[in-house]
């Protein structure tokens, strides 16, 4: 098996790569200030909607149902796209992913594809495989041309460049866009103008290269129907002009009926964008004679997602639907961004989905990138538990720890056990109280601690500690009741 | 009524105004206080870093100690959502079905400070005096596990004296998180840092919570940027009277 979820394998340690973030205070604003905007977007449209707790709780109802009978969907998934003329490839990991894609365009001769809203497709790293092969690829959903352009990797599930603002933009068209060939002479950072010179840039793509990628929002069972979603009316053109179309989906996009759209497509484009629908919403099923591609192919993707499902404990994360809205609230996300986390999926959904797909010294430090606030988990709208899941990874992590010697003497672990047993009995706690008191002495300085060491030195590099009290609760109480 | 009071350990070592306070308020409303002197710590910090299994000596402590109280009060937000939440699946995993019968018989029993008043004694106005500008952060655990929404508000209200000011962003997390502080420390600080930049903004003198961890953190920085700004908890503030003021 060949697992890999982005460029993850060599991410740095959240920590270390959240360090980096916090230096810009551009990235920072640029964050700040988007998050601030499709927050209080999403929060007026679910707000005007009377059965918002409804609607998450049937969007959770569907997913959990789903993911229980996925088997039996995904077959009967496959059986309808055949039926409408369409053809499905299963791909175990993300080479046979990428091997499949290759050959199906390979075979047509093509050396470009035009693409759009394929988030799975950064997940199985598709645009280095096909550079590979001489096969050049072009992003065509405008966030995603930036970040291609740019050479940089997404940082938002639902809004790839929403770590740069127009000013990054510009400089990245100007150097990377063939301006002068589109007719345009002096570009601003106007948005009108930014979106103009994409425009002319991508309707030549559009309307010559006759092979199409997208991804999927939904993969509907019972009809063999594709669902895309999004804002420009460039997936449209993507979807619709090229001969071939190839999409390409994880299994657990399956939802059962036509009729269980009514839900999703309420909810996804109220929690990712905050609007009421989106305005291009696209589904098609199989091909239609002299109207659109002429060959159609959806390639099923595992690539890890069977093993999520086989863990009770943390399945739930794929019921994700990839919104955004535990990013847009996340208040490490406000801090960092997207790039910190290391992974095509960021935010709190991608510190439970990355380390369950990819078990990797980075990804094993993106549970413990939360303060378990709970923010996420109130905005979800299939309302995945993401703190419980956090929680339950840190578990599998520290149990795997203790099996190493390594990791049974390791400072912290140490610190747990011993802080296990102090608990244990409230005669060894009363004692490790005193201790503490009499330990403090070293380093309390003006009444306030404000230098520890080693791993407690976090804390006071920027953030003074009061020092313990001369009587603890139970000491005042014990004297209290002698008094009396 | 008997009301027997779960300290928690932090509050116990490092904060004991916050018990004492809550002793005061309790018993000027007629209550008794029970203080169980085999009582340590809930687990919260073990559960929450995937210590889990090292929680499950404590869980059971917490049961036997407390099996026979009607009322179980505790001044941590955070400390009684760790019971409320995550208490039953210490007992599932391990495997421990009596233990769980147990929890799940108890859990009922426990109420946070604020919850207690508000909700089981239908008291708003506790008699407290505090003639001073405060704020109140919302502490997350209290927010959104125990789902208190404005309880600990509707009490403060009734303080005489008080000026209570809205904190902006207030739902948005100090950045404490327990272990979360160390291990990620300088993204805690710098969430931490949007919070004291709010709470500076309301020109209160004091800033509260239901939580003292919260207010150890949000301490951390004022203290450290010398900024003329206290931390007290709720209790403090509901007991504070005019012959004894909250220090």
């Amino acid at each position: 098996m060949s697992i890999h979820v982005g460029n993850a394998e060599t991410a740095r340690p959240f920590p270390d790569a959240a360090r980096a973030a916090l230096d810009d205070a551009q990235l920072r604003t640029n964050v700040r200030n988007a998050t601030n905007i499709i927050q209080a977007k999403r929060n007026n449209m679910t707000a005007e909607l009377a059965d918002w707790e409804a609607l998450r709780n049937a969007a959770h109802a569907i997913k959990t149902h789903t993911l229980r009978y996925l088997d039996v969907y995904l077959e009967q998934f496959e059986a309808n796209v055949t039926r409408e003329g369409g053809k499905v490839h299963w791909a175990a990991d993300a080479d046979e992913a990428n091997q499949i894609i290759a050959r199906i365009i390979a075979d047509r001769g093509g050396k470009e594809v035009i693409k759009v809203k394929t988030m799975t497709s950064n997940e199985v790293r598709l645009n280095e495989c096909l550079e590979a092969q001489g096969i050049t690829p072009i992003e065509t959903d405008l966030a995603d041309l930036i970040v291609q352009l740019g050479n940089q990797d997404p940082s938002h599930i639902v809004v790839p460049a929403l770590h740069i603002n127009r000013t990054q933009i510009r400089d990245i068209f100007r150097s990377k866009l063939p301006l002068h060939e589109l007719g345009i002479e002096d570009l601003t950072d106007d948005p009108s103008q930014l979106a103009e010179a994409a425009r002319l840039y991508l309707r030549h793509k559009f309307l010559t290269v006759d092979i199409g990628i997208s991804g999927a929002n939904f993969a509907v069972a019972d009809t063999g129907a594709i669902v895309l979603v999004e804002s420009e009316g460039n997936g449209r053109m993507c979807l619709t002009l090229p001969d071939v179309l190839i999409t390409l989906v994880g299994i657990e996009k399956i939802v059962p009926t036509f009729r269980d759209l009514e839900v999703f497509l309420q909810a996804l484009p109220r929690s990712a964008t905050g609007e009421r629908m989106n305005p291009y919403n696209s589904i098609w099923t199989g091909i239609a004679p002299g109207d659109g591609p002429t060959e159609f192919h959806v390639v099923l993707l595992d690539n890890g997602r069977t093993d999520v499902l086989a863990n009770g404990e943390g399945r739930e994360a794929l019921n994700c639907i990839r919104c955004g809205a535990c990013l847009n609230v996340c208040p490490v996300y406000h801090q960092t961004g997207g790039h910190a986390y290391g992974s095509v999926y960021q935010g709190p959904i991608g510190a439970i989905i990355t380390p369950q797909l990819q078990s990797l010294e980075h990804s094993r430090t993106l549970p413990f990138a939360s303060s378990l606030c709970g923010a996420c988990y109130d905005v979800c709208p299939v309302k995945i538990n993401i703190p419980e899941i956090l929680i339950y990874l840190r578990g599998q992590i520290i149990r795997e720890n203790q099996r190493t010697v390594a990791g049974k003497f390791d400072l912290e672990n140490m610190a747990m056990q011993a802080m296990a047993l102090v608990f244990a009995s409230s005669g060894v706690m009363t004692t490790a109280e005193a201790i503490a008191k009499l330990a403090q002495n070293s380093f309390v300085h003006d009444g306030v601690i404000d230098s520890l060491p080693a791993i407690l030195s976090g804390w006071t590099n920027s953030r003074d500690l009061m020092p313990i009290p001369e009587q603890s609760f139970r000491q005042w109480w014990s004297q209290r009741r002698k008094e009396q | 009524m008997r009301v027997s009071l779960f300290i928690t350990c932090y509050n116990d070592l490092l904060f004991p105004e916050t018990g004492v306070a809550v002793v005061k308020v309790l018993e000027r409303l007629g209550h008794t206080v029970l203080f169980r002197s085999a009582q340590t710590c809930c687990g919260q910090m073990h559960y929450n870093t995937g210590y889990q299994r090292e929680t499950v000596a404590l869980v059971r402590k917490f049961v036997e100690i407390f099996s026979d109280d009607e009322i179980i009060v505790s001044p941590s937000s955070s400390c009684v959502a760790m019971i409320r939440d995550h208490f039953e699946k210490v007992a599932v995993l391990a495997e421990e079905p009596a233990l769980l019968a147990k929890v799940k018989e108890i859990i009922p029993r426990v109420y946070e400070f604020t919850e207690l008043l508000v909700n089981k004694f239908g008291v708003e106005n506790v008699g407290g005096y505090y003639p001073h500008r405060v704020t109140y952060h919302p502490s997350c655990h209290g927010l959104r596990m125990l789902r208190l929404g404005d309880t600990p508000v509707r009490l403060l209200r009734k303080v005489s004296g008080i000026d209570l000011v809205d904190l902006s962003n207030a739902t948005e997390c100090c950045g404490f998180g327990g272990t979360f502080a160390i291990k990620n420390a300088e993204t805690s600080a710098a969430m931490l840092e949007d919070k004291v930049r709010c709470v500076l903004d309301t020109g209160a003198q004091v800033c509260t919570a239901g939580d003292n961890s919260c207010l150890m953190h949000i301490y951390g920085a004022l203290h450290r940027q010398k900024l003329p700004v206290k931390t007290l908890h709720i209790a403090q503030i509901l007991a504070s009277t005019g012959e004894e003021p909250a220090k």
